[in-house]
């Protein structure tokens, strides 16, 4: 792929703590596993360094507490960063770090270019308020004010989702985790972001569910060209999904490329054994 | 007046903070500015933060309305009165032209108030948000970067599940087009009543510890979709059974025994000077 991409990330770090002298003098590279063991620093993110190029899907790996959810929250300014720079390339941010926009700025960036599936719905929805008024609610902040036209987008998305139409109006606190997590979908969809992050979408579903969900999103690459940030901790997930791969361990890349080269033949050993410890 | 009491029952401290927390609300329209408030003779959520303002606001020239619902003699009004009468000793009117402090519980009156007059809302729950978001600071942060979102969600939601904006009373407004803000209980018929009201609109929260202020000619629009516009309560056709006056806010009573509805003015101290008004005019032609 030689055109630019969407998404530049450099050098992200979060860690929660302030460190000691210890870990600052030594430096992260010391340290056995992500944290400190004087003063129980955690460095989540350790220089995470990628570019997202439009219409890709990019797979993140990685175990439990490699780091994973958090660079997801920094990117979708749930969290902010210790240091590090976003660069989204359209025509109104040009080369601005988006991690240093105001709150405003980046709640336009949520509204306008990021869409955002957690991978427990209860973050992404508001359970008490009706699906169609869910995915309304990311037109209006969007600057809709027309009920007739965000009423039609809402049904449009909920049945390209494969929402029955006679529940529409019904709290999503009523539905399936995996029809839930549908709503999500449509919800993240619902202003047309040119950048959509799944959180481990298909944790917690059933396989026949997981599979129509990852369908959905495949069908929703093709045929909107969005592109994707994939969390996961499921190989199976990553390999159906994403083009290209990033290994991380203790907050750090330690692989990354072609998904099928990740998986078919890792160089690193911590890669290794994550793929020959598929059951 | 009861000679032992400090002049409108709070110290000058107290009355000191208030205003101060009043001038900034002034200042900030539709900006709720939190005040410590105080305990008060009457229980929390019975105008406890309308009360505060009026006393700390109230000069012995003043001249005091008290209207609960729109009625000046129910228990609320009299008890307000009675403590605000006791402490300070200024006149109590039930006439809203004559009065230059109303202190009011969900309605505004049906006179047009002018310069020289103040209102003083009581209001149960000053955050317009709190339905969609229970976190107070969030809330704050909502309100300052301007995410109105949820305000404008919770309408949707009523379109959706009544087709039309259900609001019975307390319809958020944006207040100078930058706030949104709850205008207390008053009924949505009474919301264009603040847009460039001539009187200042004081609204006090004492169980929620907030002030807020609608100032003199300030703009004041209700939230509305564009496909669905704002409407207030209509009374087409009907009018007080008392006095006969139309286009005002009535009250639907129904009589238990016979089944019949008959519609009264919601403002008593209105409909009383529409009654006074005919009856002079009848005496005036009868007895000239």
């Amino acid at each position: 792929m030689h055109e630019e991409p969407i998404l530049e990330v450099r050098n992200l770090r979060k860690q929660f703590g302030t460190g000691c002298y210890k870990c600052r003098e030594l430096g992260t590279r010391e340290l056995e596993k992500n944290f400190c063991k004087h003063c129980g620093t955690v460095y989540a993110c350790q220089d995470i360094s990628f570019d997202l190029f439009p219409g890709e899907i990019l797979g993140i790996v990685g175990e439990s507490g490699s780091g994973k959810s958090t660079m997801m929250q920094c990117l979708y300014f749930d969290a902010d960063v210790t240091s590090g720079e976003a660069y989204i390339n359209n025509s109104i941010l040009a080369r601005q770090n988006v991690f240093e926009l105001s709150s405003q700025q980046k709640r336009s960036i949520r509204n306008h270019v990021y869409g955002m599936v957690y991978q427990n719905p209860v973050h992404g929805l508001k359970m008490n308020f009706s699906s169609v008024g869910n995915i309304a609610e990311k037109l209006i902040a969007a600057g809709n004010r027309n009920v007739a036209v965000m009423e039609s987008t809402s049904k449009k998305l909920l049945e390209s989702v494969h929402i029955p139409l006679h529940r529409m109006k019904e709290e999503p606190r009523n539905f399936s985790g995996g029809m839930q997590q549908r709503v999500q979908i449509a919800k993240a969809l619902s202003n047309n972001p040119p950048i959509l992050f799944l959180d481990e979408v298909t944790t917690g579903l059933d396989l026949s569910v997981q599979a129509n969900v990852l369908d959905l999103i495949k069908k929703i690459q093709r045929d909107l060209g969005i592109s994707m940030i994939v969390v996961s901790h499921d190989l199976a997930v990553i390999r159906m999904l994403a083009d290209r791969t990033i290994v991380l361990l203790n907050g750090k890349i330690i692989e990354q490329g072609l998904t099928d080269q990740v998986l078919e033949d890792p160089q690193h050993e911590y890669t290794q054994q994550l793929v020959y410890s598929l059951l | 007046m009861k000679a032992n009491t400090h002049f409108a029952f709070f110290d000058e401290g107290s009355k000191k903070e208030i205003r101060r927390a009043i001038m900034k609300a002034v200042a900030i329209p539709g900006y709720q500015v939190p005040f410590a408030s105080r305990e008060m003779p009457i229980a929390r959520g019975w105008g406890t933060g309308g009360l505060q303002i009026t006393l700390s606001i109230i000069g012995q020239s003043d001249v005091l309305k008290v209207i609960d619902q729109g009625a000046d003699e129910s228990v609320n009004a009299v008890s307000i009165k009675k403590l605000v009468h006791e402490t300070t000793g200024v006149d109590i009117t039930e006439r809203t032209t004559e009065a230059s402090l109303i202190q009011s519980r969900h309605r505004i009156p049906e006179v047009p108030l002018t310069k020289d007059q103040i209102l003083v809302l009581q209001v149960p729950m000053p955050e317009p948000l709190r339905a969609v978001e229970a976190k107070e600071y969030r809330t704050k942060r909502m309100h300052a970067e301007d995410d109105y979102s949820g305000a404008w969600l919770m309408l949707f939601e009523q379109i959706m599940k009544y087709g039309k904006t259900a609001t019975a009373a307390d319809h958020p407004v944006y207040v100078n087009g930058r706030y949104v803000m709850a205008p207390s209980p008053i009924p949505r018929f009474d919301n264009p009543k603040m847009h460039h009201s001539e009187a200042l609109i004081l609204l006090g929260a004492g169980r929620e510890k907030k002030i807020y202020a609608v100032p003199p000619y300030t703009n004041v629009k209700s939230l509305a979709f564009e496909d669905y516009p704002f409407t207030v309560e209509s009374f087409e056709g009907q009018q007080c059974h008392l006095c006969g006056s139309a286009g005002i806010f009535l009250d639907e009573l129904i009589d238990q025994q016979t089944g019949k509805t008959v519609y009264q003015c919601n403002d008593t101290s209105y409909c009383m000077d529409q009654l006074n008004q005919k009856e002079k005019a009848e005496v005036q032609t009868s007895y000239a």
